[in-house]
């Protein structure tokens, strides 16, 4: 079993979650597409671990995986204010800050 | 020719020359500074000034009478005026023979004219201003002709040049009044500015502006070099002296009080182009073309003035044109050099003398028929002022030269002097001279004629013209004497005098024609001008100007002169100044803010960028990604190899 499948399932769930936030508006939506993002680059590292046969991608996953944590945590915190003060979830409602 | 000159020192009394200039400034300081405190008397510190100055003059040229005639100069050096590098200038004063004849004369016409002003300028609320800034041309003009370098020249020079403006638009609240006086003062720039550099050249090549050091090296330089500083010092002579061709400022200089007319416009600051030339007669007799030059200049100049003051009708500017036409003779005389030196001298005294006479007289016109000053509303006026109409005839006889008032001596000789050059050149020269005195008697005759005799053409508003108070006919009286008498007495007396300054008189050369004939033509040419005049004007003229001729009316617009320089140099000045304004705003300022216009303009383009939904910030940042992690493949797999 060839490790490139894992690395094709990888680019694939990069695409879908970079064209999900790309194209979707609701905010949770959104933070989900960048968990799968991320998660997408786990299993790269995971699979470039394998392949080379040392542990440095798995041990740098563990890390994204904290870093993912930490974000939600705070990505949340943003998105529960901001939707408390509009009523809304939606990133285009939030475009204050522009030109 | 080798020619050395050195001065002596200042003795005696002489080491006092400082006090010359020193007393006039001094009053015209006190009256300056102190105000409308000093209004009850200013006037008579002013007369008083310029009175004790001429008395002390007056002693230090019988001392220096007294001296030898190779030593009869007082050279005194007060302090260093420039110390430069290798420019050094003393504050120097110089009293010799020429100097002390022009102390004498500014001084002597001076407090006769300061004494008339104290009552011309009675109801002038101005008369202690007025009488500073007399007295301040009187220290600046002293400063002139008593430096004993070209720098204290200048320094003079630019001081009369100040004083005459001041004085000029002394009414500065009339238009008129305010642009002759800037029209003077600009005029007179354009000659300083040929001064200066005629200065500047002079040290370039000899180092010094020493006047004896000057006159004894000049002979050193070669001829081009000195036929140029000859041309720029003539230029400017020409521009203080209103000759052709910056003869425009002076006729309408006449702007000013009447007494600043007769002193600075008549009598002595115009006169100080004829200093110039006098005094650097070792720089022109060096060369022979530059002779020529000035003697052309003058000639043109004689003629020009007497043309344009035939035609004019105002009386001040009918003897303002007139002073250019004799200072025309005055330059003729030095540019002739060798003994015509001495008669420009004693034309330019005897003209002082009368010009101031006339001058003052018309001011006493004025003073009597309500500042009227067209000769064509006067007339009649000999019954009502006595004293002013026969000293006015001395003075109109002593300026076209009837023997044996001073005229005659001093513009005869002038006139025999220029048929003495050599070969066609006599006859031109000659003959100008000789046109100019019969014009002369022409224009000064239908002056006096129209002014004082023939009907009464008075504005309605003048019942009984009054004779002028004593304080102004004393003063009038006594210039007459001087016309009468000063030529005859300067004739012979002066030329031994100033034989030290211009070298001894070389052999006459014989003139084209017969001495007596000259003399007798002369006469002839001046009665058949009088004579004309007297015929035409004995019946008054009409009380306008009528239309005339081509050549009355060009002489009416002094010869297209002032045409002339507004055409050539006035507009295309404001054109120029419009097109660089044209230029700074359009250009300089357009490709400044042009630049700010396109920075500010692109940048709020640019602003668009930023349009604060989140999901266009991810899609460029995607793509950004995409690219470099390209370019990282293209790199690594050797595409671009």
């Amino acid at each position: 079993m060839t490790p490139d499948y894992y690395l094709v399932l990888a680019a694939i769930l990069f695409t879908i979650g970079a064209a999900g936030v790309l194209v979707r508006r609701n905010a949770i939506v959104l933070f989900m597409c960048i968990e799968l993002m991320l998660n997408a680059a786990n299993l790269a590292l995971v699979t470039f671990s394998r392949i080379n046969g040392t542990l440095d991608g798995q041990i740098i996953s563990f890390f994204v995986m904290v870093v993912a944590a930490a974000e939600v945590v705070i990505g949340l915190a943003i998105i529960m204010s901001i939707f408390r003060t509009r009523r809304s979830a939606s990133v285009d409602d939030a475009n204050l800050l522009k030109y | 020719m080798e020619q050395t000159v050195e001065y002596a020192h200042a003795t005696g009394l002489l080491s006092g020359i400082w006090l010359l200039v020193a007393i006039p400034l001094a009053s015209a300081a006190v009256l300056l500074l102190l105000g409308r405190k000093a209004d009850k008397w200013g006037h008579w510190l002013g007369v008083l000034a310029v009175a004790s100055t001429f008395v002390l003059g007056l002693l230090m040229f019988f001392q220096l009478g007294g001296l030898d005639a190779e030593r009869r100069s007082a050279e005194q050096s007060l302090w260093d005026f420039i110390a430069v590098g290798g420019l050094h200038v003393d504050f120097g004063l110089l009293f010799d023979p020429l100097s002390g004849v022009f102390v004498l004369l500014i001084t002597g016409v001076g407090s006769l004219i300061h004494l008339y002003a104290v009552d011309y300028m009675e109801h002038d609320e101005g008369r202690r201003k007025f009488f500073a800034y007399f007295n301040l041309f009187v220290a600046a003009m002293l400063l002139l002709v008593l430096g004993n370098n070209y720098v204290m020249l200048y320094f003079g020079w630019e001081g009369v040049g100040l004083a005459s403006y001041l004085l000029i638009s002394f009414w500065y609240t009339r238009p008129s009044a305010a642009t002759a006086g800037k029209k003077a003062f600009l005029m007179n720039r354009v000659g300083d500015a040929g001064l200066a550099i005629g200065i500047f050249l002079m040290f370039a090549t000899l180092g010094t502006t020493q006047y004896d050091e000057v006159f004894t090296g000049v002979s050193a330089l070669s001829g081009g070099t000195v036929l140029v500083m000859g041309i720029l010092l003539l230029l400017g002579a020409a521009g203080k002296s209103g000759q052709f061709p910056l003869q425009a400022w002076l006729p309408d200089a006449m702007e000013g009080p009447t007494p600043v007319s007769a002193l600075i416009h008549a009598a002595t600051m115009v006169t100080a182009g004829v200093y110039l030339i006098a005094r650097s007669n070792a720089i022109f007799t060096a060369n022979h073309t530059l002779q020529t030059v000035v003697v052309s200049v003058g000639a043109l100049t004689l003629l020009l003035g007497c043309v344009i003051g035939a035609a004019k009708d105002d009386i001040k500017r009918v003897l303002a044109w007139s002073t250019v036409s004799q200072i025309g003779y005055m330059f003729l005389g030095v540019g002739l050099g060798g003994g015509a030196y001495a008669l420009a001298i004693i034309h330019l005294l005897a003209h002082g003398f009368f010009k101031a006479n006339m001058f003052l007289g018309a001011g006493s016109v004025m003073h009597g028929m309500h500042d009227q000053v067209d000769i064509r509303r006067f007339g009649g006026l000999s019954k009502y002022m006595k004293w002013t109409w026969l000293t006015f005839m001395m003075g109109w006889l002593a300026i076209i030269g009837i023997p044996p008032l001073s005229g005659f001596f001093s513009k005869e000789p002038i006139i025999v002097a220029a048929f003495e050059r050599e070969g066609w050149t006599a006859w031109l020269y000659g003959s100008a001279a000789l046109l100019g005195a019969g014009l002369t008697a022409f224009y000064m005759t239908r002056l006096f004629v129209l002014t004082f005799h023939g009907p009464k053409r008075w504005t309605e508003d003048i019942h009984e013209p009054h004779e002028s108070p004593y304080i102004m006919t004393v003063p009038l009286m006594l210039l007459a004497v001087g016309s009468i008498g000063a030529g005859f007495l300067m004739s012979t007396s002066v030329p031994d005098w100033l034989e030290p300054v211009f070298g001894q008189e070389q052999a006459e050369a014989e003139p084209v024609l017969a001495h007596w004939l000259l003399t007798t033509l002369s006469i002839l040419v001046t009665l058949l001008g009088a004579g004309l005049a007297w015929a035409l004007f004995r019946n008054g003229t009409a009380e306008e100007p009528e239309p005339a001729g081509v050549l009355v009316t060009a002489a009416r617009r002094n010869l297209y002169t002032d045409a002339f320089n507004e055409a050539v140099f006035e507009r295309p000045g404001i054109y120029l100044t419009r097109a660089l304004v044209f230029l700074d705003n359009k250009g300089i300022d357009g490709a400044v803010n042009g630049l700010a216009a396109a920075v500010g303009g692109s940048s709020g383009r640019l602003r668009r960028l930023q349009t604060g939904f989140v999901r266009s910030y991810a899609l460029s940042m995607l793509t950004g990604v995409v690219l470099v992690v390209g370019a990282f493949l293209a790199i690594q797999l050797g595409w671009l190899a």
